[in-house]
């Protein structure tokens, strides 16, 4: 057990160096949210004065958003990195050494999480120098913190996912426009019950992110709302399941051909 | 050696002297048809171009139609036709910067320098990959206003005042291509990709994206207020609604940055002939 607590740390170690290393990698974390919240606040701010919008601090309403951004660019940093050292042949080297298949993975993924958590902790700064409020107060901290880590786990696995089936970095960048669109057709900008177009409201309301989004809002917004929290917790907890199953049928594969 | 005398011999063989003018027309016309031959053979190119302009549109005019009922938001021909005028124009100049980006690729790929060696008139090179953009274009802007129309989309201008809103958003697309091929011929990487699109995009999104500039406050206001992407989305939205605003200064505006990335195109092909 020591071995493999050893491997995995070792392992999540190098991968949160990879990133933290990159300006390339670090500068859209940070610098994408930062700068569509600004400009979705300041711009969206209108949306406030709507009868039955739930809060006079657009901000609030929309730091939630830069979560789910953040846990994409987890998504595109954790596959390009794992597609890299396929393309180098970094992986297959690792794969020939004694250490335990899970730990592959499981190292970049404990990495990813850590990192999750400390992104989640560098937005809710800067909502907080914005304006954002968070009703939850310091226990709503750690809810973040463990929900933006956990939703970093899930993208970040389809990340792995993605780099073991194909093997190509620039496969893995492609996938982004398609989970951008996800954010895009959620209740991202408005509340559920203020989006008026019929088709929009139910694929609004179909689409799992909505409600990672909602989880993250309710404690800005509302303080403690157990459905919201739930809901999140079980979108994050689903997406990471789904993504580690389809990483554990691409890792088959790949170490067959290795 | 072989290699040697055979290009001194083609460098010392006589050459057919190009009409004036012509030589910059037959290498535009060249490089247009076989940019365009690639994206029509290549899913891959063109998806991305139209995909993004369509989920805008769905995000913005489907999410988010409940802004029409902001107070104070006064919109002749409705919410639709007011965010597919910023969709139009993000579409216009998206279309110059993926141009802009299969130079880049094309300079990476080693052929835009055997072109540069080939081409009679240089500049030609500039200009097939712009008639690329404004081709490519056609294209996007017609399924984005396709699916506009089919969506509901009411247009209160008359046909004069559609006719000047898409000149308008041909400009753009000049606009657009000017910078990024700039930024191609100085940098010839495709690694330079972001410094072709984020400037684009944050001018385009401190403009009035979601509500009329009145309704903007703050910080917000002030960038948008001297943001020429105003004037494109103001005189845009006038445009499709028939009630005209900015319309002069958006044109002139347009012209000059035309002539601006123009001729910053041309100094960064002067940096890729040096290079070459």
């Amino acid at each position: 057990m020591s071995v493999l607590l050893t491997q995995v740390g070792t392992l999540a170690r190098r991968s949160m160096r990879k990133t933290l290393r990159q300006p390339f990698q670090m500068f859209p974390i940070v610098f994408f949210p930062l700068i569509l919240l600004a400009v979705n606040a300041s711009g969206l701010k209108a949306a406030t004065r709507l009868p039955g919008f739930p809060t006079h601090s657009y901000i609030s309403f929309a730091i939630a958003v830069a979560f789910i951004q953040g846990g994409m660019f987890s998504l595109i940093n954790t596959g390009t990195n794992l597609a890299e050292d396929i393309e180098s042949g970094f992986f297959n080297r690792l794969a020939l050494t004694p250490l335990r298949r899970v730990s592959l993975i499981a190292g970049l993924l404990v990495g990813v999480a850590a990192l999750g958590a400390l992104q989640s902790g560098v937005y809710m700064l800067m909502g907080l120098v914005a304006g954002a409020h968070l009703r939850a107060g310091a226990g709503g901290v750690l809810v973040i913190l463990a929900l933006g880590a956990l939703a970093c786990v899930g993208f970040g696995a389809l990340g792995c996912a993605a780099a073991l089936r194909t093997g190509s970095g620039e496969a893995v960048q492609g996938l982004f426009p398609l989970f951008f669109v996800f954010i895009f057709l959620s209740s991202s900008n408005l509340p559920r019950n203020l989006l008026k177009t019929g088709w929009f409201h139910t694929v609004a309301t179909w689409n799992p992110i909505s409600y990672l989004i909602e989880g993250f809002r309710s404690l800005y917004i509302y303080g403690w709302d157990g459905t919201a929290l739930w809901r999140g917790f079980a979108v994050a907890a689903g997406l990471s399941i789904v993504a580690l199953l389809a990483v554990a049928g691409a890792m088959r594969t790949r170490l067959q051909r290795t | 050696m072989n290699a040697r005398a055979s290009h001194d011999g083609a460098a010392h063989a006589p050459t057919p002297t190009p009409a004036p003018g012509g030589g910059i027309w037959r290498v535009a016309r060249a490089i247009a048809w076989r940019s365009l031959h690639t994206y029509v053979r290549r899913p891959d190119l063109f998806v991305p171009s139209l995909v993004f302009p369509l989920v805008f549109l769905a995000s913005f005019a489907g999410g988010l139609s409940a802004l029409g009922s902001v107070p104070g938001f006064r919109f002749p021909a409705g919410y639709t036709a007011f965010q597919f005028v910023f969709v139009l124009c993000q579409s216009a100049m998206f279309a110059g910067l993926f141009t802009g980006f299969t130079l880049a690729f094309d300079f990476e790929s080693g052929f835009a320098r055997r072109l540069m060696l080939a081409a009679e008139d240089r500049r030609g090179i500039a200009l097939g990959y712009a008639l690329v953009a404004l081709t490519r274009s056609t294209v996007t802007l017609a399924v984005v206003s396709g699916v506009a129309l089919a969506a509901g989309m009411r247009i209160t201008g008359d046909g004069v005042d559609v006719f000047g809103l898409y000149g308008l958003a041909a400009l753009l697309v000049l606009v657009g291509y000017g910078w990024a091929a700039g930024v191609a011929f100085r940098f010839r990487s495709i690694q330079a990709g972001p410094l072709m699109q984020t400037p684009v995009f944050l001018i385009l999104f401190l403009a009035p994206v979601y509500v009329p500039l009145g309704l903007l406050k703050g910080w917000i206001h002030a960038v948008a207020s001297v943001n020429p992407a105003t004037a494109f989305l103001e005189a845009g939205r006038g445009l499709i609604s028939g009630v005209h605003a900015h319309t002069g200064l958006a044109f002139v505006c347009a012209v000059a940055l035309v002539a601006l990335f123009g001729a910053w195109m041309l100094v960064s092909l002067r940096s890729a002939e040096n290079a070459a």
